[in-house]
């Protein structure tokens, strides 16, 4: 399931539920991403989506992730709107028969999130407004998946 | 008239976020940004923007008719 919300999250919560009346999956893997501060550079950090767009592109990767790792279930929740330091701004939780493609499936969810879904992300902080952009690192470890 | 909207840095530079043009097809349509701010038409055409016609991602030319939704997408960066 896919989900974008401008409401905060609690991870745990959404991590219970997703585990909840599984008799078959033997592992889940989750990520939570929480907003910097940049040492008081960010006071707020601002998530626009595209709606609509955003989340079926969100599933386009979600299916290659079901099928190239065999998933037996995913999550993705992505906040939207403004976002204090200190909050989570994302959640990926994937479920499978063993522990390997659960993590896997979750690392290149993550690497796809951050810099392929169609998210625009701008810092809010006493030097101003900034738009932020993938990093070098960021595209770097997306392409490890394109083989 | 097709609906135009702008996201993330295009938008703050556009000063304007959804608009109608009475245009027939992409290029049209940028001809039309290019002539009523420059500025705004170079960035769209720049490195890395995609567009994306009624929510589907295209490259090249399109036709558009009134319903057409045209949005204008720079890099992204979630997470």
């Amino acid at each position: 399931m896919i989900r974008l919300q401008e409401q905060p999250f609690e991870p745990g919560a959404l991590l219970a539920d997703f585990c909840r009346g599984r008799a078959e999956v033997g592992a889940v893997a989750t990520f939570t991403g929480l907003a910097r501060a940049e040492a008081g550079q960010t006071a707020i950090l601002e998530l626009e989506a595209y709606p609509g767009f955003t989340e079926s592109e969100i599933g386009k990767i979600a299916d290659q992730a079901r099928q190239r790792f065999g998933l037996a279930d995913l999550l993705v929740v992505h906040r939207t709107g403004r976002i204090a330091p200190g909050e989570p701004i994302v959640f990926v939780a994937t479920a499978s028969r063993h522990r390997r493609e659960a993590f896997e499936a979750c690392d290149f969810l993550m690497d796809y999130l951050k810099s392929r879904a169609p998210f625009w992300k701008k810092e809010h902080g006493p030097a101003g407004e900034r738009w932020i952009e993938p990093t070098p690192r960021d595209q770097a470890d997306v392409a490890r998946w394109d083989t | 008239m097709a609906r135009v909207l702008l996201f993330g840095p295009l938008r703050d530079l556009a000063g304007w976020r959804e608009r109608e043009f009475a245009v027939a097809s992409l290029a049209e349509l940028r001809a039309s940004l290019c002539a009523d701010d420059p500025a705004l038409g170079a960035a769209l055409a720049g490195v890395g923007v995609q567009v994306a016609l009624d929510q589907a991602i295209v490259r090249g030319e399109a036709a558009l008719t009134a319903a057409s939704e045209v949005a204008f997408l720079p890099p992204m960066s979630g997470g």
